[in-house]
Formats: structure tokens, C-alpha cells, sequence
């Protein structure tokens, strides 16, 4: 339960950390929050050859206005600063509702929304979310920088897009616009565990509160965080009722392939998946036409 | 694999120390056996069980998560650091003691810490959000009743 030997760089400027990378590669990696790095590393499940401490680039953490209708979260944003800020429930009611659902306050302390979204845990809520909002993540090298889609940036379990040369940098993800209803459910073992299931929606109503776009997200239902798109597919354009969000949870349950576990296997995950998908679309419709009002 | 070490400044519990520390070296480890506070436990080593909750800069982290090269430059409080002074007891001690809080005591000093954080933010908090709070600590001693009565009697003997 002790880490392997590694050489520690606590990084003085960006530049020094991105030159380390380019020259370690996979054998290096960044230490932001530590919260899912530090327990693989005490497992000896990885054992990086340098760390990279990127917590003194405090000009990575911080909300922002982004490009548009974005708002730009720094990577080294702290999920305890996220959950303080007040624009954050206004702007990104679905991160507001499912914060108190990531782990326990003691990690959310330490924790932040650049390294929960590189680590990509299927089962983590946050990249769940950024694909159900359709965010954009800012990767950074010594030789540029670039956007890369949140549905081109999850390409695995705990595998993304970013090469090994590049650090996450921000994340941009849209304003909740008028209209739109979101609701973040999960269901766990114990509080701030690892969700058996999480569902992330989010229903667009038009003036006459016909659903002209629906996304739904999820974690822990595949190797990595996945849309639903038969489901959402199979709401676009129409008036939301018990019998489409009947369908929707059923196209689902189609969609999605749980890993089962000891503690849930997959036919309970994916009843579970289910279930909270016609709850949270429901409650996303609600509020939707809440707005609408 | 190398492994490098680094000279530290850490206060700790209001001292400060100067260490020369490896790499690898754990928070919670450097507080035990480095600084022999050894009323920070160490339960999972992988951040499940909150037994090794400390404060860094004002804020409950889990020490078993942390390298003692990050802490420098940084203040640490250990549950040590909680009492007033030599023979006295913090009130969130005290009402442990008074509600029965604890039993075998081996999450308390984590427990203690994070309630501590806890109520400086939230002096007035209610049941849910101690539950909330302490969702983070596990005990398998009190079935947690006890320790949630606890929580609210201190956080009305420190507002009194």
C-alpha cells in the first residue's frame, strides 16, 4: 500500500511541465488533484517512472467565460470550487446536482475537474456529464494546443484521446439554455461510492414544449461514458409523456453493456440504468416546462 | 526505478519543520513516523476510509493521498493540534466523550478533523448536512448516531 519509486517535479511553469512530458511520455504523469491517481499508485496498479505536480499552475483553476455560450473550467478546478460557486448551479445546473454525488468533501477538497475527466473512469460521473452537455477539452503540448470533442475524447476505460505529450487544460461546456430541463440521478452502495448506475439528462423544449433535442448520458454502463442515442433519438420531436419516456428507458437498457461486478451484475445495473432514466427524464421534462412557464 | 527526495518546510500544528523527504513518501507516513504524530491512522491507504484526515490550508484532506513534498510550504492541522491546550479537550472532544462517539476510536481523529473543517464553514448545520459530511469517514463501531448527536452538541457549545 506504498507507491513505487518515482521522481517528483513539482512543475514552476507549463512550459517546464509540457517539456517533461514530451521527453517521459507514458512514463510520466500528472499529479493534479491525486484523488484517483494516488490510490492506483499505492495499489501499485501504475507506477509512473516522474510525477508531474501540476498543482502549483494555479492559473489552470478557475471559472471563466468561454468562447460563445461556454463557460471555460479550468483543469485544476477544485470540484469544492465548482460546488461554491453560485453561477455554477445557474449556468450548469446538471454538474450543480450531481456534485454532491462525486465522493466524499474530503476528495472534493482536493479533487478537480481536469484530472476526474483524464482519468477517465467509465464509472465516474463527470465525464458522463461533459459528453450528455456536449463539451469541448483543450489539449496542450509543447508543439500547440487544439479542442477535442467530450464524444471523441473517451475512447476507453480509463483511455482517452489525449497523447501522451499533452495535458487536459480546460474544459468548455455550453450554458444551460432557456427551456431545457437537466437532472443528474444515481443510485450506489453507500454515498459518494461509485454509482451501479448514473444517468445524466437533458430534454430542449420549443415553445410549445415538443422536445427538439434530448441527450442522455451515462456512467458505469459500458467501458466508457456513453449517449444513449436510440433513446434520444426516439424523443426528438416529440410531446414528452409517461409512454416515450416508457420507450426511451427501454431503448436504453438496448444501448448500454454494464461490466457487472460482486456487488451488481449486469441485468441489475442495466434494470437500475433504466429505472433512473424515465425518473430523470421525467424530472428534466418537468423542469423544462417549468421554464416554459 | 529512481527515486528523488526533497527538503520540506511544513507547519504543522502551528511548528514549523524542516524535512528531507522521498518522493514516494505519504503525508499520513511523514506525519507518523517523520514527525511521530501518530494520532493520524492510517485505514485503507487508498482514500475510502477517512481515518487519515488532516487539514491542509483550512480545508479536510486525506493525508493517504497526498505526498509529503506537496505539503510544503503548506499548514497542516493533526487532530494534536485540535485542544486548546495540554489536559484540555476540544468541545468537539468533549461532546465524543459526553454522546459517546466513539468506541475502539480508530476513525476518531479522522472524524474529529473532518467535523472540525466542517463546522467553521457550517457552524449551524443541520442533521442532514453532518450526515452529508460525514458520509466520507467510515466507523464501524457506532452505527454513527452517536456521533451525529455529538456533532450537533458541539456545534451548540461552540456557538454558546
Amino acid at each position: 500500500m506504498k507507491p513505487a519509486p518515482f521522481l517528483y517535479v513539482p512543475a514552476g511553469t507549463i512550459n517546464q511541465a509540457l517539456e517533461l512530458k514530451a521527453r517521459y511520455g507514458n512514463e510520466a504523469s500528472f499529479l493534479a488533484g491525486g484523488q484517483s491517481l494516488v490510490p492506483i499508485m499505492n495499489f501499485r496498479l501504475t507506477q509512473p517512472a516522474v510525477l508531474i505536480d501540476i498543482n502549483p499552475l494555479t492559473e489552470f483553476a478557475g471559472i471563466s467565460d468561454g468562447a460563445g455560450d461556454h463557460v471555460r473550467i479550468g483543469a485544476l478546478t477544485r470540484y469544492r470550487d465548482l460546488e461554491r460557486d453560485p453561477a455554477t448551479e445557474v449556468k450548469l445546473p446538471l454538474i450543480h446536482e450531481a456534485l454532491p454525488h462525486i465522493a466524499h468533501p474530503q476528495i472534493r477538497n482536493r479533487g478537480t475537474i481536469g484530472g476526474n475527466l483524464a482519468h477517465a473512469d467509465p464509472a465516474s460521473e463527470m465525464p458522463a456529464i461533459v459528453l450528455t452537455l456536449g463539451g469541448r477539452l483543450r489539449a496542450r503540448s509543447v508543439k500547440g494546443e487544439r479542442w477535442i470533442a467530450a464524444s471523441d475524447f473517451f475512447t476507453g476505460a480509463l483511455s482517452t484521446a489525449l497523447a501522451q505529450d499533452e495535458m487536459l487544460v480546460a474544459v468548455e461546456l455550453p450554458i444551460a439554455k432557456p427551456f431545457t430541463g437537466f437532472c443528474f440521478l444515481e443510485v450506489a452502495r453507500r454515498r459518494g461510492d461509485f454509482a451501479i448506475a448514473g444517468v445524466a439528462c437533458m430534454l430542449e423544449l420549443d415553445d410549445r414544449g415538443r422536445c427538439v433535442g434530448a441527450r442522455i448520458g451515462l456512467c458505469n454502463a459500458a467501458d466508457r461514458p456513453i449517449l444513449a442515442a436510440k433513446a434520444c433519438a426516439s424523443l426528438t420531436g416529440q410531446k414528452i409523456g409517461s409512454s416515450e419516456i416508457k420507450q426511451a428507458a427501454a431503448l436504453v437498457q438496448t444501448e448500454i453493456d454494464p461490466a457487472g461486478s460482486i456487488h451488481a451484475s449486469k441485468e441489475y445495473q442495466r434494470h437500475v440504468a433504466a429505472v433512473l432514466v424515465a425518473r430523470g427524464l421525467a424530472m428534466a421534462n418537468e423542469r423544462a416546462h417549468h421554464g416554459l412557464r | 526505478m529512481d527515486c528523488d527526495s526533497h527538503a520540506i518546510v511544513v507547519t504543522v500544528n502551528g511548528t514549523k519543520f524542516s524535512r528531507q523527504v522521498e518522493s514516494r513518501l505519504l503525508l499520513s507516513d511523514f506525519l507518523r513516523h517523520d514527525l511521530l504524530l501518530a494520532g493520524t491512522h492510517v485505514g485503507c491507504e487508498h482514500g475510502v476510509c477517512g481515518a487519515c484526515t488532516v487539514i491542509v490550508d483550512g480545508a479536510a484532506v486525506r493525508s493517504c493521498l497526498m505526498f509529503a513534498a506537496q505539503a510544503h510550504g503548506h499548514s497542516i492541522t493533526t487532530v494534536e493540534g485540535l485542544t486548546p491546550g495540554p489536559e484540555r479537550l476540544h468541545p468537539l472532544q468533549e461532546a465524543m466523550r459526553e454522546c459517546h462517539g466513539l468506541q475502539c476510536g480508530y476513525c476518531t481523529p479522522g472524524i474529529l478533523m473532518t467535523m472540525k473543517a466542517f463546522l467553521d464553514e457550517t457552524p449551524m448545520p443541520d442533521e442532514a448536512q453532518i450526515r452529508e459530511a460525514l458520509s466520507g469517514n467510515l466507523c464501524r463501531c457506532t452505527g454513527y448516531q452517536a456521533i451525529v448527536e455529538a456533532v450537533q452538541m458541539a456545534a451548540q457549545n461552540m456557538r454558546s
